[in-house]
C-alpha cells in the first residue's frame, strides 16, 4: 500500500474525483460530525437573507477532509506527517471536486506532496503540501 | 490568559461518522477487524479528524446551546435581529502535524494557543483580519500526537463571487 523510494520519481502525480455534484446533505453530515454550526454551511435562509451569499457553501474542512482522501488513498494509511491546506475559493453544493498531489520532493524515507483540488470549471478550491514517510 | 485546555475523548463511532462526512469509505476508518490486519493495526481516525474537538468545546461558539439565541434563522433569516452578522469568519489555512497514531480509547488533552494576527485588504472582501491558532494534541500518556496550525479571517463584506 505505501509508496515506494525506489519507484518514485518528482513528478509523479495521483489525481481522483473526490466529490460528485456535492450535496448539502454531506455539508449538513460534516457540520454534524466536526461540530461546526455555523448557519453559513447549512442555513440556507440565513446565509442568502442574513448574510448575503448566493446559498450555502462548503466548510472549508471538509474540502480539506475530501482532499485528504485522495492523499490517504495514495500514500497509504497511517502514512501522514504533515499536512497543510489554504482555501483559495469556496465551495458550493452541485460543485464536482478533483484532488490531485503531485510529488515534489523524495526526502530519504520520507516523500513531500504538492496538492491542488479543483472544481468543475477548473478553479482552484484548496492548494496544499503534505509529507508522507514512504518504503525504501 | 492562560492557554485553553479542553479533553476530546476519541471514540469509533464518532471516527466513523466523522468518515462518512468527507465522503471517504476506507474500512479503516469503519471496521476494527479489518483494521487490525493492516499495517496500522488498529482504527486510525482520518487526517482531518482533529478539527472535531470544537464538539468538546463547552463553550464553542459555532453551535447552538441552551438558553442562548442562535444567530441563524428561525422565525426570520437570523434569530439575532437588529444586530450585525456575526459568521465568525471563514478559514484561510489549516495545517496539521502528525507526530504519532492515535486510535479509539485514547484521550487527548488539547491546548489552544494565540497565534499572530494580521491584516490585508481584499478588492473581493474589503479588509481582511487574519488570526492564527495553535493547537497541542496530546495523549493520556502525556505524548504530543497531533499539532494544529490553523489560520481564520473575517472579511469587512461577503467574498464576491465575480
Amino acid at each position: 500500500m505505501a509508496l515506494k523510494a525506489s519507484e518514485l520519481n518528482v513528478g509523479d502525480a495521483h489525481e481522483e474525483v473526490v466529490v460528485e455534484n456535492l450535496s448539502r446533505g454531506l455539508i449538513v453530515m460534516y457540520a454534524g460530525t466536526s461540530g461546526d454550526y455555523n448557519p453559513l454551511h447549512s442555513d440556507e435562509v440565513y446565509t442568502t437573507q442574513a448574510a448575503g451569499y448566493p446559498s450555502v457553501f462548503a466548510h472549508g474542512m471538509l474540502t480539506m477532509g475530501l482532499t485528504g482522501k485522495m492523499l490517504t488513498n495514495y500514500v497509504g494509511d497511517g502514512r501522514l506527517t504533515k499536512f497543510g491546506v489554504r482555501f483559495t475559493n469556496q465551495v458550493w453544493p452541485g460543485d464536482t471536486l478533483t484532488s490531485k498531489a503531485i510529488v515534489a520532493e523524495i526526502r530519504g524515507d520520507e516523500v513531500d506532496l504538492e496538492l491542488e483540488t479543483v472544481n468543475q470549471d477548473g478553479k482552484t478550491v484548496v492548494t496544499g503540501n503534505a509529507t508522507a514517510r514512504i518504503d525504501a | 490568559m492562560a492557554d485553553k485546555q479542553v479533553i476530546m475523548p476519541v471514540e469509533a463511532t464518532h471516527i466513523l461518522m466523522f468518515a462518512r462526512s468527507v465522503n471517504d469509505d476506507n474500512q479503516l476508518y469503519y471496521d476494527a477487524d479489518y483494521a487490525a490486519k493492516t499495517e496500522v493495526g488498529h482504527v486510525l481516525p482520518p487526517p482531518t479528524f482533529y478539527r472535531a474537538v470544537a464538539q468538546f468545546d463547552p463553550e464553542y461558539f459555532l453551535r447552538p446551546k441552551v438558553g442562548q439565541k442562535w444567530f441563524g434563522s428561525a422565525k426570520g433569516p437570523s434569530g439575532i435581529e437588529g444586530k450585525p452578522q456575526s459568521s465568525g469568519g471563514l478559514h484561510a489555512e489549516q495545517h496539521f502535524e502528525y507526530h504519532q497514531p492515535v486510535k479509539p480509547g485514547d484521550v487527548l488533552t488539547v491546548t489552544t494557543k494565540p497565534g499572530k494576527t494580521w491584516e490585508k485588504v481584499s478588492k473581493r472582501a474589503g479588509k481582511l483580519t487574519f488570526t492564527e491558532t495553535i493547537q497541542e494534541y496530546r495523549n493520556q500518556d502525556g505524548e504530543l500526537v497531533v499539532t494544529s496550525r490553523g489560520v481564520g479571517v473575517k472579511t469587512e463584506r461577503p467574498v464576491d463571487q465575480g
